[in-house]
């Protein structure tokens, strides 16, 4: 039984958190809602969430400063900042204030649904794995090796690291500025579908001789890697 | 009356005042160490006279006895300039010398008087209370009383000359720094005038102003000079302002009203489930395009701000352009084109990794858009020293740019007839020029094949001024 994620909301929009607390549940995901900086930073020290969403500007309380009381108490619940400033340098800001993802406003709904869940999951989950595996697909960490039922498949060094952050994820969407800030460690807008030709590259040599897909497109989102037969979520057993 | 007191506002005439009054303490104190110190060297002197004469008199009183000692001193009384003397009884008369009264009791002790005292000599015609001397007392074996002092009027008079030299000199100083105090004051003040005057136009709204420079170079000069550098940048920034604020006006109208009008249709026609969601689909796509031209615009008005360069740093430049040739080496292959890159390794700049990284993006995205179909398929990208700066060129052998727009084609939503239909929003070069000018560099555009006949192509290159390493 896999036990729901439960988070916290601290967004002064009543709107947008109403829409984005319907959302989430719509995804399987519990919300709460804090409306100014004060009430959220009491609310997420007294309980227990797995990630937080917090507004970058807030009342009576600034967002990057609930993030660093947070953090001041020894709290490392993930923090996705949301902000409507620029990217560049506040993005910056951001990460250091202690935030663990940053996405500017506004967004695609997906985006952030995918990211809070990459951050929710990150938290139980063994960042040292040395290896992953998808249904008969394996990728050993170490020796920087990928194979298929058992037979090797040749990959360039960054479409390694591609499927690395696609099978670390697996069962999960994952986005194309995900992919762009996690694979390449750039955060601007390629305008064009580099993502998508890369993945697309990457898909043919890991599906092209076998039945089975494994790289799904998820439309309107992102990409999941996810072995279709089985009933789990495609994760490695610990 | 108002423009005195303007003017003893004025630094120059504050300080020049200040000056004045510490030089002038300066002084008076100087003068009076000096009158002091030579009225003593004379008071000295003249004790070391009256005592050679004490020694005389006491010989000759030895030798011719009283009368001798009278007949002397009436002698020497009697010269222009004489010492003072005095003989007097045991109870003080006088009996005889060359003052006519004394301050009484001056001659009870003996020694030298304490103080210099008042007398009156026998020869005043004017009779004045004026004269003022030093003496020596002594008392003979016989109870008589022998004065010999010397008279204090040359050091006061030479003490009255220095006082009256120190006074006029004051006087002639505090004149003559008045003078230069109001012409140095009234001179700044009027360039100030001047500069405050230009300023409150410009403050006005006329941004074309300048701040006068008289053409010395002084201190004001450079004032003058870095403030109009300071305006010429506001008014480039202001005149980028009002450009993007018409633009957007024009540009971002156009998405808009596409937007509304899909929905209005969307609306109008009783469609299918299906309908609708393509519909929305559409919509959606058409909002994030207009919020892709939002990010870009606000990433290239913080660029130019100089918000990001507080981020700055050493940057790899050699692997900055290889990742990111290597990010859109798949979708230029997809378009049958072929990149090629020059990059010699270990090539460093100090920079911002990011934004360099989307000014080459924005370069390769233009190349592999506007090669398609080109003759040569071939996009070069290379990094090279030249002199004093790194340059980073992509060269595509696409139609090009004629050399009369280029100038153009930077400007923010600006694109050639011909490109209308390709994907983008018009700010990828602006972009680029904005980040080079964060890095004091510059964009050139040239020509690729500049003797072919058509699709000479495009050479975008990103000029960096500093090698570090």
């Amino acid at each position: 039984m896999v036990t729901r994620m439960k988070i916290l909301i601290i967004e002064d929009d009543l709107e947008a958190a109403a829409y984005l607390a319907k959302a989430f549940r719509e995804a399987g995901i519990v919300s709460d809602h804090a409306s100014d900086g004060e009430s959220g930073l009491f609310m997420a020290s007294e309980n227990s969430y797995d990630v937080l969403v917090i507004d970058r500007m807030l009342p009576r309380r600034d967002g990057l400063s609930v993030i660093t009381e947070l953090r001041r108490k020894a709290i490392h619940t993930p923090v996705l900042i949301l902000s409507a400033l620029g990217q560049v340098d506040d993005r910056v800001t951001g990460l250091r204030a202690g935030g663990d993802d940053y996405l500017p406003k506004p967004y695609a709904f997906n985006e952030l649904l995918a990211r809070v869940e990459v951050l929710g999951r990150r938290k139980g989950a063994p960042e040292q794995d040395m290896a992953y595996r998808v249904g008969d697909l394996e990728l050993d960490r170490l020796s920087h090796s990928v194979r298929r039922q058992g037979k090797e498949i040749p990959l360039q060094p960054r479409e390694f690291r591609l499927l690395e952050y696609l099978m670390k994820n697996a069962g999960q969407v994952v986005t194309r500025t995900m992919l762009l800030e996690n694979v390449w460690d750039y955060h601007f807008d390629p305008q064009t579908n580099v993502i998508d030709v890369h993945v697309s590259r990457l898909r043919s040599k890991i599906e092209k001789d076998y039945d089975q897909p494994l790289l799904r497109t998820v439309r309107g989102a992102g990409y999941m890697i996810k072995d279709e037969a089985a009933k789990g979520d495609g994760r490695p057993d610990p | 009356m108002s423009r005195l007191r303007v003017l003893f506002r004025t630094t120059a005439v504050r300080l020049s005042a200040l000056y004045l009054i510490l030089f002038s303490i300066c002084a008076a104190f100087l003068v009076f160490y000096v009158t002091g110190m030579s009225q003593r060297l004379l008071e000295q002197q003249t004790k070391e006279a009256v005592v050679a004469e004490v020694t005389q008199i006491e010989a000759i009183y030895n030798r011719a006895g009283v009368n001798g000692l009278l007949r002397t001193l009436e002698r020497r009384a009697r010269q222009p300039g004489a010492n003072l003397y005095v003989i007097a009884g045991p109870t003080g008369e006088i009996l005889a010398g060359n003052v006519a009264s004394l301050q009484p009791g001056l001659l009870d002790k003996e020694g030298w008087t304490e103080q210099a005292f008042r007398y009156q000599r026998y020869t005043d015609e004017s009779r004045r209370e004026g004269h003022v001397a030093l003496a020596h007392v002594f008392i003979l074996s016989n109870g008589l009383r022998v004065l010999v002092g010397r008279d204090l009027q040359e050091p006061e008079k030479f003490r009255v000359l220095v006082r009256q030299a120190l006074v006029v000199a004051l006087g002639i100083m505090g004149l003559g720094a008045l003078v230069i105090w109001f012409a140095i004051g009234r001179n700044a003040l009027k360039r100030m005038d001047r500069m405050s005057e230009a300023s409150t136009k410009i403050m006005a709204g006329d941004l074309s102003q300048r701040l006068p420079m008289s053409g010395s170079g002084d201190e004001f000069d450079r004032l003058s000079e870095s403030l109009n550098a300071m305006l010429g940048r506001i008014e480039k920034l202001n005149e980028g302002l009002r450009q993007v604020s018409d633009n957007i006006a024009h540009d971002l109208k156009t998405p808009l009203t596409r937007l509304r009008n899909k929905a209005e249709a969307a609306l109008a026609h009783k469609a299918t489930n299906a309908g609708y969601r393509s519909s929305l689909e559409e919509i959606i796509g058409e909002s994030d395009q207009l919020i892709r031209t939002f990010n870009a615009l606000l990433m290239i008005s913080r660029v130019e701000a100089g918000a990001a360069a507080a981020e700055m740093s050493d940057v790899d430049l050699s692997r900055s352009v290889e990742d990111c040739v290597e990010l859109y080496e798949p979708v230029a292959e997809d378009e049958a084109l072929r990149i090629e890159a020059e990059v010699p390794a270990g090539i460093h700049i100090s920079g911002n990794r990011e934004l360099i990284g989307q000014a080459l993006g924005n370069l390769i995205d233009n190349a592999i858009k506007y090669a398609q179909g080109a003759d040569n398929p071939l996009i070069r990208v290379r990094v090279e020293r030249r002199d004093q700066s790194v340059v980073v060129s992509v060269a595509d052998h696409g139609p090009g740019v004629p050399s009369a727009r280029r100038e153009d084609v930077v400007q923010r939503f600006v694109r050639l007839d011909e490109s209308r239909s390709k994907p983008g929003t018009g700010l990828g070069l602006s972009l680029v020029e904005a980040v080079m000018e964060m890095h004091h560099g510059t964009l050139e555009l040239t020509d690729t094949d500049a003797v072919a006949e058509n699709n000479r192509g495009l050479t975008a290159s990103m000029v960096f001024p500093v090698v570090i390493g």
